[in-house]
């Protein structure tokens, strides 16, 4: 069975032209609004503004948070270690990145 | 169809305690979780372990499975014996509870599309459509010019009689200039339908580049390798290179060593402001494999009667 839709569909890039309020993320992120709180209060994802409600995310929030909710949900991790893992999982990143630009990859 | 054994996929025996099983599936699972491992067939593995480890926690799921289990080999051919598991009744996890991915055909023919993961209409009256999410595959030549791409997903429906049947769907994408590895593109309205009045979802896609033979990418700068033979090191010279977007000349500086790192500023990816391109040098020796190549070394050496190579091992 096959749709076919020709039209230019259009899009936005999401990591510079997109930001996202707490109920926003959380739909796109298909997780409920606690635990990206609990994500927010680990120090995982840092939104703008002070209260909840007046959150807003960053485009670039939406890879992280799904990152670390795969995290926690498949190697049943608590938002401490799923905090550690990310740190160490850019720390990892930023080696392998100057790794290759030295062309040792 | 093949019998999957969930067993083997966690490395345990059919009659292990129910504990054990959590403690291979989380083991497996931080070695092949794809966000943290390298392995080649990581998200494949994962997939695997993931489902087995779905259909074995489950103390229910695990007694419906050994009931079929103990007739079939991994790998036998499969037909689920019609009814099988009447007699059987899950009492389900809570929604959402379902990974990212499909999972078998065998885990959907014993456990029903329902439980692994599908969604049918549920409730009434008006309600928005999930976000979908995809990953897209683009070469890096696409994120430097930009430009329309075809893009075909599998989306999986469920039709009038309640089955459920994969549909192909084609999009056209403008993909913007200077996309980045690991970016998302959000079409509007074209994730899940909406119920009743309520907004179609967002499709999301995550932009994967494709490794490339030449070029290396940090972010927005991009690097490649530059060999050059010793006397263009030496002496300077005016070479050719390669960029994603067509080809520069590049001006070596006499007294170049091999890792000397060139700069092509602006020629990285474009974007406000465009990334920069970096050659790193490298030197290659022509081989001494002919009597006129190994006299050039010879004249080579004795012009070179001072030269240390190897200064701070002789000292």
């Amino acid at each position: 069975m096959n749709t076919t839709n020709r039209t230019v569909t259009p899009c936005v890039v999401v990591e510079e032209e997109v930001q996202f309020t707490l109920v926003e993320l959380s739909r796109v992120c298909r997780t409920d609004v606690d635990q990206l709180v609990t994500l927010v209060m680990e120090g995982v994802l840092t939104p703008s503004g002070e209260a909840p409600e007046r959150w807003r995310f960053g485009g670039a929030t939406l890879r992280r948070a799904r990152v670390a909710l795969r995290l926690s949900r498949d190697l049943e991790l608590n938002a401490a270690s799923t905090a550690l893992v990310l740190d160490l999982l850019d720390e990892i990143d930023a080696l392998r990145s100057r790794l290759r630009c030295l062309g040792s990859d | 169809m093949e019998f999957k054994d969930y067993y083997a996929v966690l490395g345990l025996e059919r009659t292990v305690a129910q504990d054990e099983i959590k403690r291979a599936y989380r083991k497996l699972a931080r070695k092949y979780h794809p966000d943290v491992s390298k392995e080649p067939d990581a998200e494949a593995r994962f997939k695997e372990v993931a489902e087995a480890y779905e259909a074995l926690k489950d103390v229910e799921k695990r007694a419906a499975y050994d009931e079929v289990g103990n007739r079939y080999k991994g790998g036998q051919d499969f037909n689920p014996p019609s009814g099988w598991n009447r007699g059987f009744e899950f009492s389900g996890g809570p929604e959402g509870d379902g990974h990212d991915f499909d999972h078998s055909d065998f885990f959907e023919s014993l456990f029903g599309y329902q439980a692994a993961g599908g969604r049918g209409a549920r409730g009434r009256g008006q309600r928005a459509g999930e976000d979908h999410h995809a990953k897209v595959q683009i070469d890096l030549q696409d994120a430097y010019r930009g430009g329309r791409r075809s893009i075909s997903l599998r989306v999986p429906r469920i039709d009038a009689s309640g089955q459920a049947t994969i549909e192909e769907r084609h999009l056209e994408v403008n993909i913007p200039k200077g996309i980045r590895d690991g970016q998302h593109l959000r079409l509007a309205g074209q994730g899940g339908p909406g119920q009743g009045d309520g907004p179609a979802g967002d499709l999301y896609l995550e932009i994967e580049l494709a490794p490339h033979p030449i070029f290396r990418l940090d972010g927005r700068d991009v690097y490649l390798d530059l060999p050059v033979a010793p006397w263009e090191a030496a002496l300077g010279a005016s070479v050719t290179v390669q960029t994603p977007d067509g080809s520069v000349q590049l001006r070596v500086p006499p007294g170049s060593s091999p890792g000397r790192t060139l700069r092509l500023k602006g020629q990285g990816l474009p974007s406000v402001p465009p990334g920069d391109l970096y050659a790193v040098l490298s030197i290659r020796l022509p081989p001494a494999d002919t009597p006129t190549a190994q006299d050039a070394y010879r004249r080579m050496a004795e012009a070179f009667g001072d030269f240390q190579p190897r200064p701070v091992l002789e000292a």
